[in-house]
C-alpha cells in the first residue's frame, strides 16, 4: 500500500560519496569507463598505434556524420518511434548537393567551378530536401498514424534511388573546394585558432556551471560544494584543451605544407611545421550537439518530446499538438541528415551512389548504446554522441588489429545487443525507470 | 426532476442535451447536468455507463455530437483541452494523466511553462513555484527531483492536484480521484475537496463509492446506459436509493 508521504526525508546531503557530490550521471561515467577501457585495450593490442594523434583525428572525423544524425534518432526513439530511412535520405542529400554544385551553379546558373557561392548554395538546397522529406514522413506517421517503422522502412527503399535516379547512377564528383573543407581532413581550423576556439569553449563552460549555480541559490535549492564544482570546472577544461592539443599534435605531412606554399607561390621555409587543429566537420558536430542538449533540456519543444514519450495521452491532455510535434521531429531529423550528407560527402570528396549505406542501423545503434530507450521518454544527447564514438573505435581498432570485416560486424552486433542488457540491468538495479 | 436552479442563480456550468455517440452506439444519450460555485456534484454510475465519456466532453478530450455547453450562463465552445484551460476547467484523470519520466515541477507545468525572456524553460522558477505550492498542499512532499515514477500513489495525486490549483482553476473535474489510494491518502483528498470548495470552486467527482459520494458531494447525477437517471440531493436521499438508481435506473422522486 502507498503512503501519503516520505515517512523519512532524504538523506542529509553530507553524507554523500565523490561522484555524488559531483551529481555526475552514473551512466555517463559507466560509458565514458567502457569508452577508455576499449581505447586502452586497442592501444596495447596495436603496439601503441591506437592513442596517436593521427588515429584520434582519424576516429573523430569518422564519427561526425553519424554522430549527428545519432542526435535527431534520439528525439525520434524519445517519442517512440523509429527512422530506418536516415542512410538513404543521406544519400538522396547528397545527391542533391552534388547536383547542384556539378550541374545546377556552374552551368544553369552559370557561375562556373569553385564559385564562393556554390558550397552555400548546394547547402541551403541540401538542407531543404532533408527538411521537407522528414516532415513528410513526420505527416505520414503523425497526422495519417501509418507506424513510422512502415513509413521509414518504405523511406529506406525509396530515398535510396531516388539519390541513384537523381545522378542517373553516377557517381558526381570532384565535389566544390570550400564544400570539401566540411569533410574532415581537408578542412582544419589550423593551431592558433583552434587553440582560441578551445579557449572560449572552456570559458562558455565554466561560465554555464556558474550561472546555473547562481540560479541555484538564487531560489534557495541546495547546491554542490564549491570544491566539488571545482573539480567539475577542472575536468571539463582538461577534456577541451587536451582534445584541442591532441588535434594540434597531428602534423600536417611536410609534402602536403611544401603544396600549400607552391599554391600561394612561396616557398616552405626549412624546418617549418604546422598541425591540423580541429577540423570544420567536428566544429559542426560540436554546434549541433550544443544546441540539441539546449532544445531537449531547457525548450519547450524538449519538454514536450519527453513528456510525449513518456505519457503520449497525457501529453495531448495538457494541450500538446502531439501530432505536430512527430512532424518537427522529424523535419529535424531530416535536416541533421542533410548536414551529415554535407560532412560525408566532402570527406569523401565526391557522391557515390552507396554513400550512408548502412548508417541508419549505425545510427540507431549509437543512440541506443548511449541509453536512449526504445520504449520511449528516456535518452540524452552526449550519450548518442559518445555511443558513436564507441562504434567508430571498435571497428577502427579491429581493423587497426586485421579482424577481418564479417568479423567485425559479428563482435559489433554482439557488443550492441550487450550494451543494452547491461542497461537493463543497470535500470532495474537503480529503479531507474 | 427539475433542479432548484432558480434560487441559485446561474450555473458555473450547464451541459445541455449532450449526446456522443461511438460506432453507432450512443455512449451518452442527451444528458443535461449543471454545477454550481462553490458546490461538489456527484456523477454515477457502472463502468460504461457515460460520466467519463460525458466529462470528456467537458475537459475537451471528446467533442459532442449534439448539446451545449453553458459557462457561467454563456455558450462555450470547447473543441480541445487547451480550450477547456481558458474557461479555467481542470481535470484530474483517473490515470493521473502525468509523464511518469518527468518530475514534479515538468509536469505541474507541463504545457504551459515558465520561460525566460529568451524564450527557454525556466527549470529552477518552476521548481521554486511547485515547491510553494505543495507547501500548501502537501508539506510533507520532499522528492523534487524524482521522476514522477517512483512517486507514490498519493503523492502524484498531489502532483496532479496541484497542477490544477496553481493554474486557478473554477471548474475542477476529478475522476475517480481516491481510486488507487490508501485510507490515509483518501481522507487527504477528502479535506482538499473542502478546502477547494470554500473558494468557491465547482467541482464534478465521478466515483463508483456511493459511501464516498454521500460524504463529499451535495448532489448527485446518476447515469445508467449514457442516460441521466436523475439529478438528487445526497442529504434528502438514502444509499440505497442511489443504489437502486444506479442498478435499476429507477428515480426516487418519480417513485415516491
Amino acid at each position: 500500500m502507498a503512503d501519503t508521504t516520505e515517512p523519512h526525508a532524504p538523506p542529509a546531503r553530507a553524507s554523500r560519496g565523490f561522484f555524488q557530490a559531483l551529481e555526475i550521471d552514473t551512466r555517463l561515467l559507466g560509458m565514458i569507463g567502457a569508452f577508455i577501457v576499449l581505447c586502452l585495450v586497442f592501444h596495447f593490442w596495436t603496439e601503441g598505434r591506437f592513442l596517436t594523434p593521427r588515429n584520434i583525428f582519424n576516429l573523430t572525423i569518422q564519427t561526425v556524420s553519424v554522430a549527428i544524425m545519432a542526435t535527431g534518432m534520439v528525439f525520434i526513439i524519445v517519442t517512440r518511434h523509429i527512422d530506418l530511412s536516415v542512410g538513404s535520405l543521406l544519400a538522396t542529400c547528397s545527391a542533391m548537393m552534388a547536383m547542384t554544385q556539378t550541374l545546377i551553379t556552374p552551368e544553369w546558373l552559370g557561375l562556373g567551378l569553385d564559385h564562393p557561392m556554390t558550397a552555400p548554395i548546394a547547402i541551403i538546397v541540401g538542407l531543404i530536401t532533408g527538411v521537407v522529406i522528414g516532415a513528410f514522413h513526420g505527416y505520414l506517421v503523425g497526422y495519417l498514424m501509418i507506424p513510422a517503422f512502415i513509413v521509414t522502412l518504405g523511406g529506406l527503399l525509396v530515398w535510396r534511388n531516388v539519390a541513384w535516379h537523381l545522378t542517373n547512377g553516377q557517381t558526381i564528383g570532384p565535389l566544390d573546394g570550400t564544400f570539401q573543407t566540411l569533410g574532415g581532413i581537408n578542412g582544419t581550423m589550423g593551431e592558433t585558432a583552434s587553440w582560441i576556439f578551445g579557449l572560449i569553449a572552456t570559458a562558455a563552460a565554466i561560465l554555464l556551471l556558474l550561472s546555473a549555480r547562481r540560479n541555484k541559490i538564487r531560489h534557495g535549492f541546495p547546491v554542490k560544494p564549491v570544491w566539488a564544482e571545482a573539480v567539475l570546472a577542472g575536468i571539463v577544461a582538461a577534456a577541451i584543451l587536451g582534445f584541442v592539443a591532441i588535434l594540434n599534435a597531428y602534423e600536417i605531412p611536410t609534402r602536403r605544407l611544401e603544396r600549400m606554399f607552391a599554391d600561394r607561390g612561396e616557398v616552405m621555409p626549412e624546418g617549418f611545421s604546422a598541425g591540423y587543429g580541429v577540423p570544420y566537420s567536428v566544429l559542426i558536430l560540436i554546434v549541433i550537439a550544443t544546441i540539441m542538449t539546449v532544445v531537449a533540456q531547457r525548450t519547450r519543444l524538449g519538454r514536450y518530446i519527453f513528456a510525449t514519450g513518456g505519457n503520449p495521452d497525457a501529453a495531448m491532455l495538457s494541450g500538446i499538438n502531439t501530432r505536430m510535434l512527430t512532424v518537427k521531429v522529424f523535419a529535424i531529423m531530416g535536416a541533421l541528415c542533410a548536414i551529415s550528407a554535407v560532412v560525408a560527402s566532402a570527406r569523401l570528396t565526391f557522391h557515390s551512389n552507396d554513400i550512408g549505406t548502412l548508417d541508419e542501423l549505425r545510427v540507431i545503434a549509437a543512440a541506443v548504446i548511449g541509453g536512449t530507450a526504445l520504449a520511449g521518454g528516456m535518452g540524452t544527447i552526449y550519450g548518442a554522441i559518445l555511443g558513436a564514438l564507441i562504434m567508430q573505435s571498435l571497428q577502427s581498432g579491429m581493423a587497426m588489429v586485421g579482424v577481418e570485416a564479417p568479423y567485425q560486424n559479428i563482435v559489433v552486433g554482439i557488443v550492441l545487443v550487450l550494451a543494452v542488457f547491461i542497461d537493463i540491468v543497470y535500470r532495474r538495479k537503480t529503479g531507474d525507470g | 426532476m427539475p433542479l432548484d436552479s432558480q434560487t441559485r442563480g446561474t450555473p458555473l456550468v450547464e451541459m445541455r442535451d449532450i449526446s456522443i455517440s461511438f460506432g453507432g452506439i450512443k455512449a451518452v444519450d442527451r444528458v443535461t447536468v449543471d454545477l454550481y460555485p462553490g458546490e461538489v456534484v456527484g456523477l454515477l454510475g457502472h463502468n460504461g455507463a457515460g460520466k467519463s465519456t460525458l466529462i470528456k466532453c467537458l475537459s475537451g478530450a471528446y467533442h459532442a455530437d449534439a448539446g451545449e455547453i453553458y459557462i457561467n450562463g454563456d455558450r462555450a465552445t470547447i473543441n480541445s483541452p487547451r480550450d477547456a484551460r481558458r474557461y479555467n476547467i481542470e481535470t484530474i484523470y483517473q490515470q493521473l494523466a502525468l509523464a511518469d519520466n518527468l518530475d514534479a515541477a515538468a509536469n505541474l507545468f507541463l504545457g504551459r511553462e515558465i520561460v525566460t525572456p529568451l524564450g527557454l524553460v525556466d527549470e529552477a522558477k518552476m521548481e521554486a513555484e511547485t515547491r510553494k505550492i505543495m507547501g500548501r498542499l502537501n508539506p510533507n512532499f520532499q522528492r523534487f527531483s524524482s521522476p514522477v515514477s517512483a512517486l507514490s500513489g498519493g503523492q502524484r495525486q498531489s502532483v496532479a492536484i496541484s497542477r490544477a490549483v496553481y493554474f486557478n482553476a473554477k471548474i475542477l473535474i476529478m475522476d475517480e480521484p481516491t481510486a488507487a489510494l490508501g485510507v490515509e491518502e483518501t481522507r487527504m483528498v477528502a479535506e482538499l475537496i473542502d478546502e477547494l470548495k470554500k473558494q468557491g470552486i465547482g467541482i464534478f467527482l465521478i466515483d463508483h463509492d456511493i459511501h464516498q459520494v454521500k460524504e463529499l458531494c451535495d448532489r448527485a447525477s446518476v447515469m445508467k446506459n449514457g442516460r441521466l437517471v436523475g439529478t438528487v440531493k445526497v442529504d434528502e436521499v438514502t444509499e440505497d436509493d442511489l443504489l437502486g438508481m444506479i442498478i435499476l435506473g429507477k428515480n426516487p422522486a418519480q417513485a415516491a
